[in-house]
């Protein structure tokens, strides 16, 4: 048995940190929370030129054709940096769906953009509150014109493509919508996590490519949440596991009553049920990685089950991660928040976490045979 | 990344599924399937001899403590080659409880510290099952502080050489059956508590021994108190150097740690199973979202459990020795345990309080968890002593500031002596 990444998997994992630490440090998360950009571009490129982009997409489309165990190690050390880039969107959501369902044509069109880095895509599925579902879809498609209101829509500020649910004659479908182009305007949304730009797209009747099968888009898009589910749950795994070392670090090195304070039992027990979320959601999203790089049928399941293990992981070592620092931990000047921030920010990502819960029990009922567990 | 069996694991696998398929006690499975949560399950024999019989059998066909040397009566095979034979031994596993302690951690601690004839004679009939052993470790006084134990062995006066042993364990699980145990005691009360241990290996048919069954809390009876009034145990029964029973006992509890692979049960499948049939008010109750969520969260934690496990037998694997990471495992299944147990109860309404199984819903089994999981949250390592492990070993954290430390033991303040 080897459930584990490979030896040129870890290397690639200590590379991409090595990267990292040079070139996304808190300081630059810093600068884009508090700056006018909604993404750090230089990184985004320097991403594109260490090949991290392209890792899943295959070299005929202009990637580095390695795969999705591959992506899951970089992802990680992305959410440890917490790397302030449209990563989930571009990559684990537009190029995804494309390799999933696009035409050749539209493969070639957009993979080799989205690879090197120089166009940006994502995925435009909710329209204001409430769970995403086929049912909420309201967006329609005419003639090959789609009209109606996405929100919100990650890095939908910055995107050049969207791929968007809208209804045809009824039926739900994925379409490929160029932001460029007539008919669309978008605005900017303040959100809980800056450093992960949100938009509202406004569509008018906007030039729509039909992606894939029509009538199979939510299928689809439940498909591709899946990759995406899996490749987020490395980002939590890696930002539990940064916000773990913080409050270690911390508890190490903050004196009070002639002590540190790692040293009281209440503090130690924090840490340590920290550790046990962290574990879990990283054995749980190891999983969700065997089944996404083996095709598994496994998948549906897999994915929900490392899903709502990770960002109950991420939340729960963010949120304590502040209660180690105390009063610190709640300065703008410390980067506590800035976990907590994405921790809440990325629980909400792809749908919130009893949406997956919802999924999960839904799945495991599917497949009839309880779990796997125990 | 895979689930697969190297050539060799797999090829061993077979052997293993082969001999098991072709000796296992068939007509028990029914009977072990409906076990656990304190008992496997047996009631139409005599679980004690069907456990012999399966042990001997085992130990002529050399499917005996597969981790240990073969000239001590185990196969020599890897750590991995352990793990596989118990994923193919399944339920049958079962009958080998009554051995748990004695093959997993005092047969280790007797082949460590004893002298090559002494290992010769007790280990291989431990090995086949012929006799079983208990440790003797903890202590009214010392349960997580094991240290504090207060047994006392003292030289006899008659210049034998022998040792006197008087004082009282607690929490012996299996003493009532076994032949032999080991002891560790205190033979100096005058040096910091863990200078003044001595380990012992001890017959307990020797006089002075008295073995009480502890009622439990749940009405099973699995552990015991033992009683030592004036036993006299020769020198030979020594393992280790006086005063280095700290570091003896250390080889004892470090075996257990390796004992990984097998999972500890959750009560997830069955909660899941009875989620899916029970119909409520407002239908099946697989259907509510409040039921579901709870599943959802048991779900993962029953999972994240089975691939911790997957990637520690991976590490094995690869020839890599687990750590005290693997500490997570009984921490996280005895708590989800245990509130799901209250939460499979809930479901039942007031019917919850049956515990009747020809009444009771799926047999009982969640009154049974119920009653059954507050001892898992302490045995082999409370909860808080775990969590202390994770932060101390795991995360680096300072020990405790301890106010017994470089104090005598004979002055240490203790609840029992004022």
């Amino acid at each position: 048995m080897n459930f584990d990444f490979s030896d040129d998997q870890k290397q690639l994992r200590d590379q991409a940190r090595r990267f990292l630490a040079d070139r996304c440090s808190p300081a630059a998360v810093r600068a884009v929370l508090e700056g006018e950009q909604s993404f750090d571009a230089e990184l985004w490129k320097g991403l594109a030129e260490m090949g991290f982009l392209g890792a899943a997409i295959p070299e005929a489309y202009g990637g580095v054709g390695l795969g999705h165990l591959e992506l899951c190690v970089i992802a990680e050390e992305l959410g440890r940096a917490l790397a302030p880039v449209p990563m989930t969107s571009s990559i684990y959501q537009a190029a995804e769906a494309l390799m999933l369902a696009g035409s050749e044509e539209q493969k070639q069109a957009w993979l080799p953009k989205l690879a090197s880095g120089e166009a940006i895509g994502t995925m435009a599925l909710a329209e204001g509150m409430g769970r995403a579902t086929e049912k909420s879809i309201k967006a329609t498609v005419s003639g090959g014109k789609l009209s109606g209101v996405k929100s919100p829509v990650a890095d939908g500020d910055i995107a050049d493509v969207a791929i968007v649910a809208a209804r045809e004659a009824g039926k739900v479908s994925l379409y490929l919508v160029e932001l460029s182009g007539p008919g669309v305007s978008r605005e900017t949304l303040d959100s809980i996590d800056p450093t992960r730009g949100q938009a509202a797209l406004t569509f008018k009747d906007a030039p729509a490519q039909l992606l894939g099968v029509a009538g199979d888009g939510w299928r689809l898009a439940s498909e591709v949440l899946d990759h995406a589910a899996v490749l987020v749950a490395f980002e939590q795994v890696g930002g539990s596991d940064r916000a773990l070392e913080m409050g270690r670090d911390y508890a190490l090195d903050r004196m009070a009553f002639g002590r540190p304070i790692g040293s009281f039992q209440a503090v130690k027990h924090l840490l340590a049920d920290m550790y046990v979320s962290a574990t879990l959601a990283r054995s749980n999203a190891y999983y969700g990685a065997w089944a996404l790089s083996t095709g598994s049928a496994e998948l549906p399941v897999a994915a929900a089950t490392a899903r709502v293990s990770a960002t109950q992981s991420f939340q729960h070592c963010a949120k304590n991660n502040i209660q180690v620092h105390g009063g610190m931990g709640f300065t703008w000047a410390f980067d506590c928040h800035l976990f907590y921030r994405r921790s809440n920010g990325l629980a909400l990502a792809l749908g919130s976490q009893s949406t997956w819960e919802d999924l999960l029990i839904d799945r495991l009922r599917q497949r009839n045979d309880a779990p796997a567990a125990a | 990344m895979n689930f697969d069996d190297t050539s060799e694991e797999a090829a061993f696998r077979a052997v293993a599924r082969d001999w098991i398929q072709a000796n296992a006690p068939k007509e028990l499975e029914a009977e072990l399937k409906g076990g656990g949560f304190g008992n496997n399950g047996l009631k139409s024999v005599d679980p004690i001899q069907v456990a012999k019989a399966w042990q001997k059998k085992k130990a002529d066909a050399g499917w005996a403590c597969l981790h240990w040397p073969k000239e001590y009566g185990g196969r020599g095979a890897t750590p991995i080659e352990r793990v596989i034979w118990g994923q193919e031994e399944g339920v049958y596993g079962a009958l080998s409880g009554l051995f748990i302690i004695g093959h997993g951690m005092c047969g280790p601690t007797v082949m460590a510290w004893a002298d090559e004839e002494t290992k010769q004679r007790l280990l291989p009939p431990l090995a086949s099952g012929e006799h079983i052993w208990c440790q003797l470790f903890s202590e009214p006084a010392g349960g997580s502080d094991l240290a504090g134990l207060r047994t006392a062995a003292i030289p006899a006066t008659d210049g034998s050489g022998d040792w006197i042993i008087n004082g009282q364990k607690i929490w012996t699980s299996g003493a009532q059956h076994s032949d032999y145990g080991i002891v560790i005691t205190r033979t100096d009360p005058n040096v910091a508590k863990h200078k003044g241990l001595t380990m012992f290996w001890i017959d307990m048919k020797s006089p002075g021994i008295d073995v009480r069954p502890i009622k439990q809390a749940n009405g099973q009876s699995g552990f015991n108190e033992v009683y030592f009034t004036d036993v006299r145990i020769p020198d030979s029964q020594r393992l280790g150097a006086v005063g280095d029973g700290w570091k003896v006992s250390l080889t004892t509890l470090m075996n257990e740690r390796l004992s990984i692979g097998s999972g500890m049960p959750t009560g997830f499948p069955e909660l899941f199973d009875f989620c899916m049939n029970l119909q409520t008010e407002d239908g099946l109750a697989i259907e509510d979202r409040s039921v579901r969520s709870r599943l959802a969260q048991y779900a993962v934690k029953a999972s994240g459990l089975k691939y911790t496990g997957m990637r520690a037998i991976s590490a094995l694997s690869k020839g890599e020795t687990p750590g005290p990471e693997n500490s997570i495992g009984k921490l996280v299944a005895g708590a989800t345990m245990q509130e799901l147990a209250m939460f499979a109860l809930d479901l039942q309404g007031q019917g919850g309080v049956v515990s009747d199984p020809e009444i009771a819903a799926a047999g009982a089994r969640f009154q049974q968890m119920l009653l059954r999981s507050p001892a898992t949250r302490v045995e082999g390592g409370t909860d808080e002593i775990l969590r202390n492990i994770i932060a101390e070993r795991v995360l680096g954290l300072p020990g405790d500031i301890r106010v017994d430390k470089d104090v005598a033991f004979k002055d240490i303040p203790t609840s029992g002596r004022g």
